[in-house]
C-alpha cells in the first residue's frame, strides 16, 4: 500500500491535513465538483493550456486541475528545503568544475567519458565562467515520495524547467475558489516568486551592468508548447517577452529593438535551448536564436539565464552519480536521496535489468517528458520484449530504476476524493545571494487509478502545493 | 617553407543589408610548427573587429558593420613559416580533452553505410587505421566540385561517392569517431604545386592517436599534411571551424565569392631576385 499524503498508511489524518478534512467533513456535497467546473471554465477562459506533443488532433488541451490541494507541513519542507539548497548548490560547483579544472573528473567521481562525450557538454564552454559564476539560476528538481520520510529525487531539471507558471495559477485559482479556506491554514505565499525571481536574476547581471540591470525573456515563440508559461512569467517579471529576431548583437552586446531604438539587454532569461540559441555558433537553421550571442556571452556582457551546457548535469546517466558529486563538491553527506538506479552501462546492471524487465522502469538516458520510456509493471508483454530489443541495441542509452511506489493524494475523481499518485517539483533559484527554494511546487498527478506516469504529456493534471508556515 | 596567403572572402547582398555581424575564422595561430608573420585583416567598408579565442583554441574575430553594405569583402593576408612534423600536431595549444571530437554532429552523423565502411579497418592499431582509412576514403569519394553542398552529411557523401575536401574530411572523422578514434575538423590552406590561385580555402581531418596526440590526414588528397599546409581553425564539424559565419539584417539573399592565393614565399623572392 503507498503512502498517503493525508492519511499515511490509512491511519490517523496526518497534522497537516487536519484542517482540510474538517473542512471537506463540513462541505455541502457536491460542493468540490461544482468548484472544480468552475475551475475549468476559468483556465479555458484565461487560455491557460499546454500543447501536447504527439497529439494530432488537438495542439493545445488544457491540463487537468484538481482542486483538492497537496500539502506538506512546515517540517518536512525544511527537510526538503536544506536537501534541495545542498544538491543545487553541488550542481553549479560541478558544473564550474566540469567547464573549469575538471577535478571531479580527475578525482574518477564522475567518468570523464560520460561527460566530456555527453551530447550536453558543450565544448563551447569549456574554460568559460558565466557573469557571477551561476550555472543553473533556475532548477525544478523532481521529487517523488515513498514514505513518511522516503523523498527521492527523480531528475534535476536545469535547463529550461518548465511549469512554474501552474505553481503561480493554481495557488491563484485556489484563492478564488476557497478563500474560506486559506484563512484557516497558514499556507505559506508563493505569489512571491515573481520577486524572487527577479531579484535573482538582477543579482546575476553582469558586474558592469550596474543597478537597474534590462532583463528579458527569450521565447521560442507562440508555437512552443510552453508559450503561455513564458508569456506569464514576462509579465509577472514586468519585462519584455521577446522573440530571437527582436534582439541582435552589435560590438559584443546584446540589444533590443524598440520603438524608441536599441536598448542594451544584460539578463536574457532564455526558454530556448542550447542547440537553437545562436545560429553563429550552434545550429545554423535556427531562426528562434540571436546570431552572434555566444560571442557577448563569452565577452561576458550577458548573462543566460540557464547558462549554457548545463543540461550535462540532469543528464540522466550523470544523475546516477549525483550522491557522490554532492559528497565531493560540499563534503556532507545528500539530504535527498536518489532513487537506486541501475546504469545499463555497466553489463552487470544490463544483466539485472533484463532480468527485471517486467518489474523496473527504464528511461532513456537523454529522454524526457515521459517520453519513451518503459514502466514495466504497466506494459504488456508484447512492450516489454521490444523494449528489450532497443535496451541490447544500445544500453549506454538507458537507466532503470525500481518502480516506486509513489505516494499517493486525495484527488476528485467522478465526484469522489481517491488517492492518486503524486510528485512533487520545487522550483529552486540562485544567485551570488545564495540559493532559494520558492515555498511550494508544481503537484503532478496520474489521474488514472493505480498510474505512476504523472507527466502532463502522459495524461497528468496538477495540483495547489501548499507548503505551511507552522 | 614560408607560405604566403592571400584570401578575401566577398558577401554581395540583393540590396544594402542595414547590418552585418560575422563571426571569422580567417587567422592561423602561431605553433612550433607554424609561425604566423605579418598578417592583416581588412574590410572594404567601414566595420568593428573585436578579436578573441573560442574554446576549441581558434583565433575568431567578431565583425559588425557600421553602415549600410551591399558588399562585404573581409581580406587577410600575411606569411606563415612551416616545418614538416610528418602531420603531428604539437600539443601545446589544446584546450579539450580528445573525447570531446568522440561527439556525432549533424554533420558528421553515422549509418549504417559509415559503420560498414569503418568497420573494414578494425583489425589494425589506431594509426593504421587512420591511414587505411584515408586511403579508401580518398578512393571511394572522387573529388569533384559542384555537387556538394556545405550541408551535406558525412553519410550523404559516402553514399554519393563525390564532394570536395570538405566531404572528404567529414567521411573521415564520422568513420574515425565510429571506430571510437576521436576526430576534428581542420580549416587551413594547402600550397599546390601547379597553381597559386584557388578557388577555395583547403579542409582536412585530424584523428587522435595514443603516444602521438593529433594527428593530420588529408583524405581529399591522400596524405598527411607537410609543411606545405596551414592549420587555421578546428571544430568537431565544417561548421564549427567554417571562415565565415554571418548572419545580414535586411539584405535580402546573399552571394559568396572568394578569391585565394597561397604562394611560395621563398620561391617568389627568388624569381624576383633572378
Amino acid at each position: 500500500m503507498a503512502f498517503d499524503e493525508m492519511s499515511g498508511y490509512g491511519g490517523d489524518v496526518r497534522d497537516s491535513y487536519r484542517g482540510l478534512a474538517r473542512w471537506l467533513a463540513d462541505a455541502p456535497e457536491g460542493l468540490l465538483q461544482a468548484r472544480s467546473r468552475q475551475a475549468e471554465l476559468f483556465f479555458r477562459r484565461m487560455g491557460v493550456t499546454f500543447a501536447v506533443y504527439g497529439e494530432a488532433e488537438s495542439s493545445e488541451r488544457l491540463i487537468p486541475f484538481d482542486v483538492v490541494p497537496r500539502i506538506i507541513g512546515a517540517a518536512e519542507w525544511a527537510g526538503l528545503e536544506a536537501g534541495l539548497i545542498q544538491r543545487v548548490n553541488a550542481i553549479n560547483a560541478f558544473l564550474g568544475d566540469v567547464y573549469g579544472a575538471q577535478e571531479c573528473l580527475k578525482a574518477g567521481i564522475v567518468p570523464s567519458e560520460l561527460v566530456l562525450t555527453n551530447p550536453h557538454y558543450a565544448p563551447e564552454m569549456q574554460g568559460r565562467r558565466p557573469p557571477r559564476g551561476v550555472w543553473v539560476h533556475i532548477a525544478g528538481v523532481d521529487l517523488v515520495r515513498t514514505g513518511e520520510d522516503g523523498f527521492f529525487v527523480l531528475e534535476d531539471n536545469c535547463r529550461t524547467p518548465s511549469g512554474v507558471s501552474y505553481m503561480l495559477e493554481n495557488r491563484e485559482m485556489m484563492m478564488r475558489l476557497f478563500p474560506d479556506l486559506f484563512a484557516d491554514y497558514p499556507v505559506r505565499p508563493v505569489e512571491t516568486y515573481a520577486d524572487m525571481l527577479l531579484a535573482s536574476l538582477r543579482a546575476c547581471a553582469p558586474e558592469a551592468a550596474g543597478n537597474d540591470p534590462t532583463i528579458v525573456v527569450l521565447t521560442p515563440g507562440p508555437f512552443n508548447s510552453a508559450y503561455y508559461e513564458h508569456s506569464f512569467l514576462a509579465d509577472k517579471l514586468g519585462v519584455e517577452l521577446v522573440e530571437g529576431p527582436d534582439l541582435f548583437v552589435d560590438d559584443g552586446k546584446v540589444f533590443m529593438r524598440t520603438t524608441q531604438g536599441r536598448q542594451r539587454v544584460d539578463v536574457v532569461y532564455r526558454r530556448i535551448d542550447d542547440d537553437f540559441l545562436d545560429p553563429l555558433t550552434f545550429r545554423p537553421d535556427s531562426a528562434l536564436g540571436v546570431p552572434g550571442l555566444m560571442t557577448a556571452y563569452q565577452e561576458g556582457t550577458v548573462t543566460l539565464a540557464n547558462a549554457v551546457g548545463t543540461g550535462v548535469a540532469d543528464d540522466k546517466a550523470v544523475y546516477t552519480y549525483m550522491p557522490d558529486i554532492i559528497r565531493f563538491f560540499t563534503g556532507e553527506e545528500p539530504i535527498l536521496k536518489n532513487v537506486p538506479t541501475w546504469r545499463c552501462r555497466e553489463p552487470e546492471a544490463l544483466k539485472y535489468v533484463l532480468a527485471n524487465l517486467g518489474d523496473l522502469v527504464v528511461k532513456e538516458v537523454g529522454g524526457s517528458g515521459g517520453y519513451g520510456m518503459l514502466v514495466g509493471p504497466a506494459s504488456t508483454k508484447a512492450e516489454i520484449e521490444a523494449f528489450r530489443k532497443k535496451l541490447i541495441a544500445d544500453p549506454g542509452e538507458f537507466i532503470a530504476q525500481p518502480t516506486l511506489d509513489l505516494s499517493t493524494a486525495p484527488t476528485l475523481d467522478k465526484g469522489e476524493l481517491a488517492g492518486r499518485h503524486v510528485d512533487l517539483r520545487p522550483f529552486v533559484l540562485s544567485s551570488p545571494d545564495g540559493v532559494r527554494v520558492a515555498p511550494g511546487g508544481l503537484t503532478r498527478v496520474a489521474l488514472k487509478p493505480g498510474s505512476l506516469v504523472v507527466n502532463s504529456s502522459q495524461g497528468g493534471g496538477t495540483k495547489d502545493t501548499w507548503v505551511l508556515d507552522v | 617553407m614560408r607560405i604566403r596567403i592571400d584570401h578575401s572572402t566577398t558577401y554581395a547582398y540583393d540590396r544594402a543589408a542595414r547590418f552585418i555581424i560575422q563571426t571569422l575564422r580567417l587567422t592561423p595561430r602561431s605553433s612550433e610548427a607554424q609561425t604566423v608573420r605579418d598578417w592583416r585583416i581588412e574590410t572594404n567598408v567601414d566595420a568593428r573587429l573585436r578579436r578573441s579565442e573560442d574554446a576549441f583554441g581558434n583565433i575568431v574575430h567578431a565583425l559588425y558593420t557600421e553602415q549600410p553594405t551591399q558588399s562585404l569583402t573581409v581580406r587577410v593576408s600575411g606569411e606563415v613559416v612551416t616545418t614538416d612534423t610528418a602531420g603531428v600536431v604539437p600539443q601545446d595549444q589544446e584546450t579539450l580533452s580528445p573525447l570531446v571530437f568522440l561527439r556525432d554532429t549533424p554533420l558528421t552523423q553515422r549509418d549504417q553505410l559509415i559503420s560498414v565502411f569503418a568497420s573494414e579497418f578494425s583489425a589494425h592499431p589506431a594509426l593504421e587505421r587512420m591511414h587505411r582509412l584515408m586511403a579508401a576514403i580518398h578512393g571511394s569519394v572522387a573529388f569533384e566540385v559542384g555537387v556538394t553542398t556545405p550541408t551535406h552529411t558525412a553519410a550523404e557523401v559516402l553514399a554519393l561517392g563525390r564532394g570536395v575536401c570538405q566531404d572528404h574530411a567529414h567521411v573521415f572523422i564520422a568513420c574515425a569517431r565510429q571506430m571510437g578514434v576521436p576526430a576534428r575538423y581542420v580549416s587551413g590552406h594547402l600550397l599546390r604545386s601547379d597553381r597559386d590561385d584557388q578557388d577555395a580555402a583547403h579542409a582536412w581531418a585530424e584523428a587522435w592517436i595514443d603516444d602521438l596526440g593529433w594527428v593530420g590526414f588529408d583524405p581529399a588528397n591522400g596524405v598527411c599534411p607537410t609543411e606545405r599546409y596551414v592549420r587555421v581553425a578546428t571544430g568537431l564539424d565544417y561548421l564549427g571551424a567554417a571562415p565565415v559565419r554571418g548572419a545580414s539584417y535586411g539584405g535580402g539573399g546573399e552571394r559568396l565569392a572568394v578569391r585565394l592565393s597561397v604562394r611560395d614565399a621563398d620561391m617568389q623572392q627568388s624569381q624576383q631576385q633572378a
